[in-house]
């Protein structure tokens, strides 16, 4: 792969003491779906939040659209991520003291000094897109967690980035919603050729959509390649995960000590 | 071993707490000054004044009409003993202009104001509404702290003048409708008594430093909270508690400072 638009060096990352990456390498290209997967706890959210330079990895480098986000600025990273980047939150996410309508156009009223006028057209055809141009007067509290979410991505669309970043995208919703989601996804990358970047743990959805899935474990990279051949894999933990299977090497069992001497612990 | 053990842990807090102010003091410098990319505009300051200041104006004025009232009818009791009844005036007002007036204003204000400012920013950053901003490359300290710093260091002392002015008509009520002190005597040794910077600008001193310090305690306890929903009840509470506290502390030590003795 050699147009990468994410580059991942040698990336280590901690909270406290444990070790969430440890020397993880990746590169993501553009352009492209790419699924990361992977059990819970892997550090899959952690990862977007380093690519999204919200954290700050402890070793190794992260270059998204080859800027080296560690030698960026506050002003920097913020104009980067204004100009190249949206990002769809689990929840939503969105302002809930403005309508619908107000959080679609939140980023363009404050980035751009374009008359009121466009900014109404340019919201209307975001909110077209993801089929709620008759829900603009509602209020977040008013919409299911389905609606939400579109209108969070018609919000992360509005500024029309490249790289767009989605954090569980599937998570919680009813099949209909879910398809429209997938829809959305697929609909939205082929449209304006956004790299697209999806964590989650729905195996179906995602290799539904995805031209590449990546899966962490134990803070490393265990498979990355097309769906199908992610399916065909020799490793035992991608094809258990993919599968979906409850034990095998991704253990059941969080670290603990030995059983037998943990339960006679207790008695002295 | 548990010695060691001790001293390490109280090693822990300290260099856990110095961390902290080091975070709150980078949040109070980079909040203070306005600009950068999408900043907050006076439309969001004027928000801001309504929902910290102008909503708790009934608060603060019955709160004042009653310390007020009560003041009067202490001071009479007591000073009725010694025949000094024309002082009362004297005393309601440098009472509540030097020391009632800014620290209840500043006491109160952290419970209505403080807590809600906290709940406010900890129930957005948990709903991962400062990470959209963010991600939208707009810097939520600008756009969100910003405005709710300055509303709050604008309301207190304007909260604090409210509040002594019904005070002192509190006190008069009490003293000049009540109980019969000559109202000639209340109001005139009153006006002959109070200075202008003496009195009037130090009180509003102490409310604009209580402004800064509870807003800013506010802000922080939000902003650095754990976001689930024991976590912002804790940031919740400690605004309360450690901004009550300061008010108190920093009052001895301005009234050390401006009114002397020490």
């Amino acid at each position: 792969m050699s147009d990468s638009y994410i580059s991942m060096r040698n990336l280590s990352f901690y909270r406290g003491e444990r070790a969430i990456f440890k020397d993880l390498s990746l590169d993501l290209p553009r352009g492209k779906i790419t699924a990361i997967m992977g059990p819970s706890g892997t550090g899959k959210t952690t990862l977007l939040r380093l690519i999204g330079g919200q954290l700050a990895p402890d070793a190794g480098e992260v270059r998204v659209a080859g800027r080296n986000l560690q030698s960026l600025s506050r002003t920097e990273m913020l104009t980067l991520r204004r100009e190249r980047m949206g990002m769809l939150f689990q929840a939503g996410a969105l302002f809930t003291d403005l309508s619908v309508f107000d959080n679609v156009a939140f980023p363009l009223r404050t980035h751009t000094k374009l008359p009121e006028s466009m900014i109404r057209d340019l919201v209307l055809m975001k909110l077209e897109a993801v089929g709620l141009r008759g829900a603009r007067d509602l209020m977040p509290a008013q919409l299911s967690g389905g609606m939400a979410r579109r209108v969070a991505l018609a919000r992360s669309v509005a500024m029309d980035p490249e790289l767009i970043m989605y954090d569980e995208p599937f998570a919680g919703l009813d099949p209909v919603s879910m398809g429209m989601i997938v829809k959305l996804i697929r609909g939205l990358n082929q449209a304006l050729g956004l790299t697209s970047l999806l964590v989650s743990h729905d195996v179906q959805e995602s290799c539904s959509i995805a031209d590449y899935v990546c899966v962490l474990s134990g803070g490393k990279v265990i498979g990355f390649g097309t769906p199908q051949e992610l399916k065909d894999s020799d490793n035992a933990e991608v094809r258990q995960f993919l599968r979906g299977e409850p034990d095998g090497p991704i253990p059941f069992h969080f670290p603990a000590s030995d059983y037998a001497q943990d339960l006679l612990a207790g008695a002295n | 071993m548990w010695l060691f053990k001790q001293l390490q842990a109280f090693g822990q807090q300290g260099v856990r707490a110095m961390e902290a102010m080091g975070r709150a003091a980078f949040l109070l410098l980079h909040s203070l000054t306005w600009g950068g990319p999408g900043s907050a505009t006076w439309r969001d300051l004027v928000k801001q004044i309504y929902s910290v200041g102008v909503l708790s104006l009934l608060i603060i004025v019955v709160a004042g009409f009653f310390v007020g009232m009560v003041l009067g009818l202490q001071g009479f009791t007591i000073l009725s003993n010694f025949g000094s009844v024309s002082a009362l005036g004297t005393l309601v007002s440098l009472t509540i202009l030097r020391e009632l007036g800014p620290v209840v204003t500043a006491l109160l204000f952290a419970g209505r104001a403080g807590s809600a400012l906290t709940a406010e920013i900890s129930l957005m950053k948990a709903t991962e509404q400062l990470s959209a901003m963010e991600m939208m490359g707009v810097d939520p300290l600008k756009r969100v702290i910003t405005p709710r710093l300055w509303a709050g260091i604008i309301s207190l002392p304007i909260l604090t003048a409210l509040f002594s002015l019904v005070g002192i008509f509190g006190g008069a009520f009490v003293a000049v409708d009540l109980v019969g002190v000559d109202t000639g005597a209340y109001w005139g040794n009153m006006q002959a008594a109070v200075q202008f910077y003496e009195d009037v600008v130090k009180g509003l001193i102490k409310s604009v430093v209580f402004g800064v310090v509870v807003t800013w305690i506010a802000v922080y306890q939000g902003y650095d909270s754990v976001p689930t929903s024991e976590g912002i009840g804790k940031a919740t509470t400690q605004t309360v508690v450690i901004s009550s506290l300061a008010i108190l502390g920093l009052d001895f030590v301005l009234t050390a400072l401006m009114f002397g003795g020490i």
